[in-house]
């Protein structure tokens, strides 16, 4: 065993920030994720591995310093919680739009507006579905362990660089303020000028090459027919994500009448609803969307000759209910359970709620 | 002998007394006649060229006329999103400490839209070059007021001229950021004479060597023309600058440290 | 085995390390823990809790609404959490400060005078490490050997010194129980 500890959701990200050779951390203060840039301050990564760590003047400024790093071929993040998520959408879409790596995690809390600061999963539209303009999709992971919130650091920059598109964390309090045993990962050295050139030479603007075309790191092309071209290219990578990078897990579903289908902090919950609904006699089983997006379409149409009824279980007023209606196509009753505003819900209320909405009809 | 002939055979090396930079393009501007943004571009080019860091130089371009920058400057480029260059700069700077990064951005850009991100670049002493084109007015889009826009001046969004006591006075963005600590070299320059021109280059010039030498931030401003905006001719667009522009924005260096 | 604990008490009490100090015991044994804290404004000043949360597997939810021991270290918990003990469940309680005492009688209750014996130790600070000695006294889920273990890998060097003290602190408070109710 490796380097264990116990550790915070948030502690967790900036700790494996460091250790995966990250090299650049770009944020603003805001609860509940503010321990991530507060760790990354007192680890003083520059002195050990170069990580260069900025406080900046705004989420927007963040992003756009992220955009900035990205554009050099480098490995760099950002981390905020929802408001401060909606002030990046700006910068996320150039980083979609001109193709570049990115890490972005986001320790949901509720809304909208102000809201609270209270855990919540009432961003999913805005990180799966868009939250800025133009045809663009992120990749989205989500953690629902503190081991995930480590190990999805280095993941999601791995599947940004494979795609050259910035990837999100998608957590929320519960999972960055609560304490779990992790194994750490052991360090990898940051990137060598040499190795980015051999990575991302191609388009990097980390200085034009003797005798090489200048790169340039843009979203913009005023000729509509390049740019629905370039569109049409956005859209063959999202289905080559669909096709490749689709992460899912079961609980106690090969034998399941019925489905929870829920993430992060949810799924956790679920799981325990899984444990009280068998100890009364219901068969339930859990799938849990690792990847938002990519979205496990595929998995949940595969229980379908199985199960009698799903029910989505989300901290929001229904929204990934929408991508299980879409996969599930009317062939069994959907229906969605959610607490929001900050209101975290039992294991004990979701079992209820599977009685009445799927088993009471 | 054809006149011509005479010609071409004059333009030979020995006679040569100017020539393009090859950092400059030769990609046809977009810039409306009597633009300044294209003499700047090439005082840019001119000044990467002899300092020899054409393979270390990064710009970042804006939102605004000069959106399109990276078309006529042969150096890896990033196009920022509406008033972040100092943002982009920011990054680029500090991951890569040993190249020349240099954001390239307008009034409406840098005095409007993305006041805050240039006031934080320059109170934390980026170590970049802010190029500052201020005409007075927003280009792009068609001629709208800016925060530099002159008291009573006519544009787009003050049909009636500007009314400083319901839209503010102009910004005077050089003596703001000069008061910063983070700036070391703080200088507002034209480009309307040859000699302006030559100051300007100087001016760019030490600002690339501040770079060199990790001093932190030069600002440099460039008091432009808009003809287009304005709707003057190129040279009634120079006569106006001198009578309304330099009178409230005095060219000179401010800080120099 | 999986025991499923809730801590509440005043901000200050030391609610959260004393999970904190648990959870890493539970770490040193091979155990997979989580620790949940209440946050937020609540952390100021006010009722503070924490789910704590051991097991030899891996461990569902780490939100719940029903615990096998609830340590309740002021009034309000014990309004807030009496009714969220499973029967058969384990109430362990500092009387200092409560006015109305436990009324359930389909768990076990037991009491500890924290308070008091931090202050006979002549250290408030003591408070917390004495409840937990309480608490394993009743529930011995983790042996003192880990928990010793768990204080050195949790403090920061510089505080090591204080070690011994913390563990005199939890045996007084495993010397120190006293059963109100046992099933």
């Amino acid at each position: 065993m490796g380097d264990v500890r116990l550790m915070k959701g948030n502690e967790v990200i900036a700790e494996a920030a460091i250790r995966c050779g990250c090299d650049g951390y770009f944020g603003y203060p805001i609860t509940p994720q503010s321990e991530i840039m507060e760790t990354l301050m007192i680890r003083r990564p520059e002195e050990e591995t170069g990580m260069v760590v900025l406080q900046a003047e705004s989420e927007v400024a963040a992003i756009n310093m992220v955009y900035g790093g990205a554009s050099c071929g480098k490995k760099v993040m950002t981390s905020s919680s929802s408001p401060g998520i909606s002030l990046k959408a700006e910068g996320i879409t150039y980083l979609a739009g001109a193709e570049l790596p990115a890490l972005i995690v986001n320790i949901v809390r509720g809304g909208p507006g102000l809201g609270t600061i209270q855990p919540a999963q009432s961003d999913y539209f805005q990180a799966v579905k868009g939250g800025g303009h133009g045809d663009y999709k992120l990749i989205v992971l989500a953690p629902a362990s503190v081991q995930e919130m480590n190990d999805f650091v280095d993941l999601g920059f791995e599947l940004s660089f494979k795609y050259l598109n910035p990837a999100m964390i998608l957590s929320d309090g519960v999972i960055g303020q609560m304490m779990e045993k992790v194994e750490l990962a052991d360090y990898k050295p940051r990137w060598t000028d040499e190795e980015i050139e051999k990575i991302s030479g191609s388009w990097a603007t980390n200085g034009k090459k003797a005798g090489s075309e200048r790169n340039i790191s843009t979203s913009l092309d005023l000729d509509s027919a390049k740019q629905e071209v370039f569109n049409h290219k956005l859209q063959a990578k999202y289905r080559a994500m669909e096709e490749n990078d689709v992460r899912y897990e079961k609980f106690e579903c090969d034998d399941a009448e019925y489905l929870f289908v829920a993430y992060g902090s949810s799924a956790r919950i679920c799981q325990k609803s899984v444990e009280l609904a068998r100890e009364k006699g219901i068969k339930v089983g859990l799938l849990r969307p690792i990847t938002l997006f990519p979205y496990p379409t595929k998995q949940i149409q595969e229980m379908l000759g199985q199960v009698k009824g799903i029910l989505s279980v989300e901290m929001s007023a229904g929204q990934m209910v929408e991508d299980v209606r879409l996969a599930v196509n009317g062939k069994v009753p959907v229906e969605h359970f959610g607490r929001y505003g900050g209101i975290i819900p039992t294991p004990e209320e979701v079992v209820e709620a599977l009685e009445e909405k799927i088993l009471g009809k | 002998m054809t006149a011509t002939t005479e010609i071409n055979n004059i333009i030979s090396e020995e006679n040569l007394v100017y020539k393009k930079t090859s950092v400059l393009l030769d990609n046809e501007m977009h810039y409306c006649p009597g633009c300044t943004h294209g003499v700047i571009h090439k005082v840019i080019a001119e000044v990467i060229e002899e300092m020899d860091i054409q393979d270390k130089t990064i710009g970042v371009s804006p939102v605004g006329c000069s959106v399109l920058a990276y078309n006529y400057l042969d150096i890896d480029w990033q196009q920022a999103a509406h008033g972040r260059a100092p943002a982009l700069a920011t990054a680029t700077a500090r991951l890569m400490p040993d190249k020349y990064v240099f954001t390239y951005q307008g009034d409406g850009d840098l005095a409007s839209i993305g006041c805050a991100e240039i006031i934080h670049a320059c109170n934390r002493g980026e170590n970049i070059v802010v190029v500052f084109v201020n005409n007075a007015i927003y280009g792009m889009t068609g001629g709208q007021m800016a925060p530099t826009t002159l008291d009573g001046q006519v544009t787009a969004t003050s049909p009636y001229g500007r009314d400083c006591g319901s839209t503010g006075a102009p910004m005077k963005i050089s003596e703001m950021v000069s008061l910063l600590p983070g700036t070391r070299f703080v200088t507002r320059q034209s480009a309307e004479t040859a000699g302006a021109v030559r100051k300007l280059k100087k001016a760019i010039r030490k600002g690339f060597e501040n770079t060199r030498e990790k001093k932190g931030l030069s600002f440099i401003e460039i008091v432009g023309t808009c003809s287009s905006g304005w709707k003057l001719s190129p040279t009634q667009s120079n006569e106006w600058m001198k009578e309304n522009m330099f009178p409230y924005y005095p060219l000179g260096t401010l800080k120099d440290e | 085995m999986t025991e499923e604990i809730i801590i509440a008490g005043f901000g200050g009490q030391g609610v959260l390390s004393m999970g904190k100090i648990l959870a890493y015991s539970g770490i040193m044994q091979d155990q997979e823990v989580s620790w949940m804290p209440s946050y937020g404004p609540e952390m100021r000043g006010g009722t503070a809790n924490v789910t704590v949360i051991l097991s030899d597997d891996r461990i569902s939810s780490p939100v719940l609404k029903k615990f096998d021991t609830a340590i309740i270290l002021n009034q309000q918990s014990m309004d807030k959490f009496e009714s969220d003990i499973k029967p058969g469940g384990t109430l362990l309680y500092d009387p200092n400060g409560i006015t109305r005492h436990p009324e359930r009688d389909d768990i076990n209750i037991y009491k500890i005078p924290g308070a008091a014996l931090a202050a006979e130790m002549g250290n408030p600070k003591t408070f917390n490490m004495i409840i937990l000695g309480g608490f394993l006294n009743v529930k011995p889920i983790v042996k003192i050997e880990n928990v010793k273990k768990g204080l050195e890998k949790s403090l920061p060097e510089r505080h090591h010194k204080l070690i011994p003290l913390n563990i005199e602190a939890i045996q007084k408070g495993i010397d120190s129980v006293e059963t109100v109710v046992a099933l």
